[in-house]
């Protein structure tokens, strides 16, 4: 029925989130589509640096929606996630409604009839009133939506992952005392994961996954060229040429896409009109961060711009 | 196309990724929502649903180009006649009156399948073969020793005895047509059974992978074979691995707790029972402390592999693990497990202590002498090994007291029970003095007891 329509409806997610600066590859502006469409969260995995983050502001900057975050680490446990009660609140009225509790109980000659009396004043200290919204609470209250993005679930223990199980599921959660809180729009789900520990079945099983990866460089100079709208163009191949040739090495740490957009700053800054070792080995503590890194790559860095240079004639 | 789909599910899992029945909703779902007629955005999605790894979508991305890369069967068109019927429409027209032609052979009066041979028609062909495949559900192939079957199924949905009869008739009549048709015939035999081949990569794999596994699992230790052996580790490790994830949960949970509200009033009953200090419920769980002791001893040398490699794991399981491995004399091996490879360790414990024949005596003797202070009420000892002394004294009294000194001393013998007490098979002796034995001889076993062990600490 609807043949044309899905492929001109992901091309539309790519402008969107390009429009923000987010140049999107396809399988992300497809998986952006999908959980719109069938309502699931998005689980993007890949390594650190490659705008998985981003992506979930981009969304909310494009859709026009808040952006939730909720950043995990250690032991981050329900009270500081989802709500907490405002115990001090809840003392103060105790305080403060201590002379009228004389005034309830008055009529009351046992205690019998005390209890009877003060149970008709219901849960009074646990209700709305005394909650205090932590991230995902707020998440599920937005009115028009938001974008909730769950950054770094991979840092967080095993039992939080069961916490949000509910929440990515069925867009709800149950406080035990009130009842089950269920979203007015159900929010755009983002988790981000480094892979650091793997993650329960239960929870990928809820989400799309998705795996950003360093870009082809084609799409990285797409992506330098929307966020660096300085530099020229023969530049911009051949320091893109020159970090796919750095990632071929084999490093503690590879230079990721931000680092590539640092990286670009930082010529522009200089004023460099194209690489040369000179500049390169200036500016090679932007693009690598560990000293042993640096070392690896220096001896290498002729030829590598060598090879991004001649990948540029052909390219 | 939803037929295909599902299909392709179950292709998938043949590929190792594992689609739930709820997962395969949400393609669907998904696959609802994008059409299936842009190819790459498909690929996507399935991806995208499916997958939960990078490694299972490098391999999911491979099975969907596997997959569509075959012609689909044209199941929808006309689906219980199709080999008599919808051929003759397609080959016969174009193609009978240009190749026959030059032939001078009238093609009346062959059946479907000869005429669309000797058009030699590839697309045709292709696509009744696609077909035949479907009505011969060459998607529940499982063994590769249904592969005949397979063949000669599709083979007869296709016409095969039609074209028989043609044959026979011809050989007569048209000699020249019939070596023809008979070279058209094995061409074709070789085009199915390549099909049929392709059908079981796709289908097969997790079936055969699983049988394999179980068996493996099940099999004795010690009559692996060479070739084997390799397998049985990657089982071993996987076992070693699903233990990890049961039971290294990090300990820190511990800190945390309910308030405990009879101490917290105790303590602050001097300030009239304002809590200014809380007391917190704990958790109390007893580290787990092992002690494992291995033969080596040549009599056991196929098995003492895999009890190294058991050992290895229990290091990454447990933080308090004390290895020792002996055949006549004992020492200790935590440090070669902890820091090396399970390869490179198995390798240098048996080169320092393997193959000997084993003298359980003398090395219980050592271990009392070096190593006893390592024990304490909280450990449990595990012996791995056959308790066959070459008759030797067993000094069982040592590890009476071994057993008196710990917690629990659980002793696993590759030997079936029959054989205990047989031979020079010291086991009734030493079993008076251990909490549990237990026969130990297949993975399963194992990773049963290797369990057992490791739970009671949690």
């Amino acid at each position: 029925m609807a043949e044309q329509k899905p492929s001109t409806a992901i091309e539309a997610v790519e402008s969107g989130l390009a429009a923000q600066g987010y140049i999107a590859s396809r399988q992300i502006a497809t998986a952006v589509y999908l959980s719109q469409q069938i309502e699931k969260p998005i689980l993007v995995e890949g390594p650190a640096g490659v705008g998985k983050t981003e992506l979930a502001k981009a969304i909310a900057a494009w859709r026009g929606m808040k952006m939730i975050r909720l950043q995990c680490y250690e032991g981050l446990d329900e009270a500081k996630a989802l709500y907490e009660w405002k115990y001090a609140k809840q003392l103060l009225y105790t305080q403060i409604l201590k002379d009228k509790l004389g005034e309830v109980l008055g009529g009351a000659q046992t205690l019998h009839a005390a209890l009877g009396q003060l149970h008709d004043f219901g849960d009074v200290f646990f209700s709305k009133e005394f909650v205090e919204p932590r991230p995902l609470l707020q998440a599920l209250e937005q009115p028009g939506g938001c974008v909730l993005l769950i950054d770094e679930i991979d840092k967080s223990d095993a039992e939080f992952e069961s916490l949000l199980l509910e929440i990515l599921s069925d867009f709800q959660v149950t406080i035990p005392e009130l009842g089950t809180v269920s979203a007015i729009t159900p929010p755009t789900v983002i988790l981000t994961s480094n892979s650091e520990r793997d993650l329960g079945d239960a929870l990928k099983r809820r989400c799309l996954h998705l795996h950003i990866g360093f870009p082809e460089q084609r799409l990285e100079e797409r992506i330098v060229e929307s966020r660096v709208p300085g530099i020229s163009q023969t530049l911009r191949r051949q320091m893109v040429g020159f970090i796919h040739e750095i990632r071929s090495l084999d490093l503690k740490k590879l230079p990721s896409v931000s680092e590539t957009i640092d990286w670009a700053r930082v010529l522009v800054l200089l004023q460099a009109s194209e690489l040369d070792t000179e500049i390169v080995k200036d500016t090679l503590n932007v693009l690598l961060k560990y000293e042993a890194d640096i070392e690896a790559a220096q001896p290498q860095i002729t030829t590598f711009i060598a090879k991004a240079a001649r990948s540029n004639v052909f390219g | 196309m939803r037929e295909n789909i599902h299909r392709f599910f179950r292709a998938a899992r043949g590929a190792g990724v594992h689609v739930s029945p709820a997962e395969s909703i949400d393609a669907m779902r998904a696959v609802a929502q994008v059409g299936v007629s842009d190819r790459a955005i498909l690929r996507d999605t399935l991806l995208l649903t499916l997958a939960k790894s990078q490694d299972e979508k490098l391999a999911l991305g491979d099975c969907f180009d596997l997959f569509f890369s075959q012609p689909e069967p044209r199941q929808d068109q006309s689906e219980p006649d199709n080999a008599d019927a919808q051929p003759d429409a397609d080959a016969s027209s174009p193609f009978g009156a240009t190749s026959e032609a030059g032939e001078g052979q009238p093609p009346d009066g062959l059946g479907p399948l000869a005429q669309m041979l000797l058009s030699q028609d590839r697309n045709a062909v292709a696509a009744a073969i696609a077909s035949a495949s479907g009505a011969a559900s060459l998607s529940d192939i499982r063994y590769s020793t249904q592969r005949g079957i397979f063949s000669s199924r599709i083979l007869d949905a296709m016409g095969l005895q039609r074209l028989r009869d043609d044959l026979d008739e011809l050989t007569t009549t048209n000699p020249a047509l019939t070596e023809r048709l008979r070279d058209a015939l094995d061409a074709l035999r070789e085009t199915v059974r390549d099909t049929v081949s392709q059908g079981l990569a796709l289908y097969a794999r997790e079936e055969a992978e699983n049988l394999r596994n179980e068996i493996l699992r099940n099999a004795p230790l010690a009559r692996i074979e060479r070739r084997q052996v390799a397998e049985m580790r990657a089982l071993i490790r996987q076992i070693a691995r699903r233990l990890r994830e049961r039971y290294s949960k990090p300990r820190k949970r511990q800190r945390r707790g309910h308030l405990d509200v009879r101490r917290t009033i105790r303590r602050n009953a001097a300030w009239g029972s304002v809590p200014f200090l809380t007391a917190w419920k704990r958790k109390h769980r007893d580290r787990p402390r092992i002690v494992a002791i291995c033969d080596v001893s040549g009599s056991v040398a196929q098995v003492s592999d895999f009890f190294l490699l058991l050992i290895h794991s229990l290091h990454e399981v447990v933080d308090d693990v004390h290895s020792f491995a002996f055949s006549s004399h004992l020492i200790e091996v935590s440090e070669i497990l902890e820091k090396k490879s399970p390869e490179e360790a198995m390798a240098e414990i048996m080169s320092k202590v393997g193959f000997g024949s084993s003298d359980y005596g003398s090395s219980l003797v050592d271990f009392e002498k070096e190593f006893m202070s390592t024990l304490t009420p909280q450990t449990t000892v595990i012996v791995l090994g056959d308790a066959r002394s070459n008759n030797l004294d067993p000094r069982a009294d040592i590890l009476r007291r071994i057993s008196e000194r710990s917690k629990r001393l659980v002793w696993l013998n590759p030997e079936g029970r029959l054989a205990w007490g047989f031979g020079d098979s010291e086991m009734p002796r030493y079993a008076t003095f251990c909490t549990v034995v237990r026969q130990c001889a297949t993975a399963q076993q194992l990773e049963r007891a290797v369990s057992d062990i490791v739970a009671t600490y949690q």
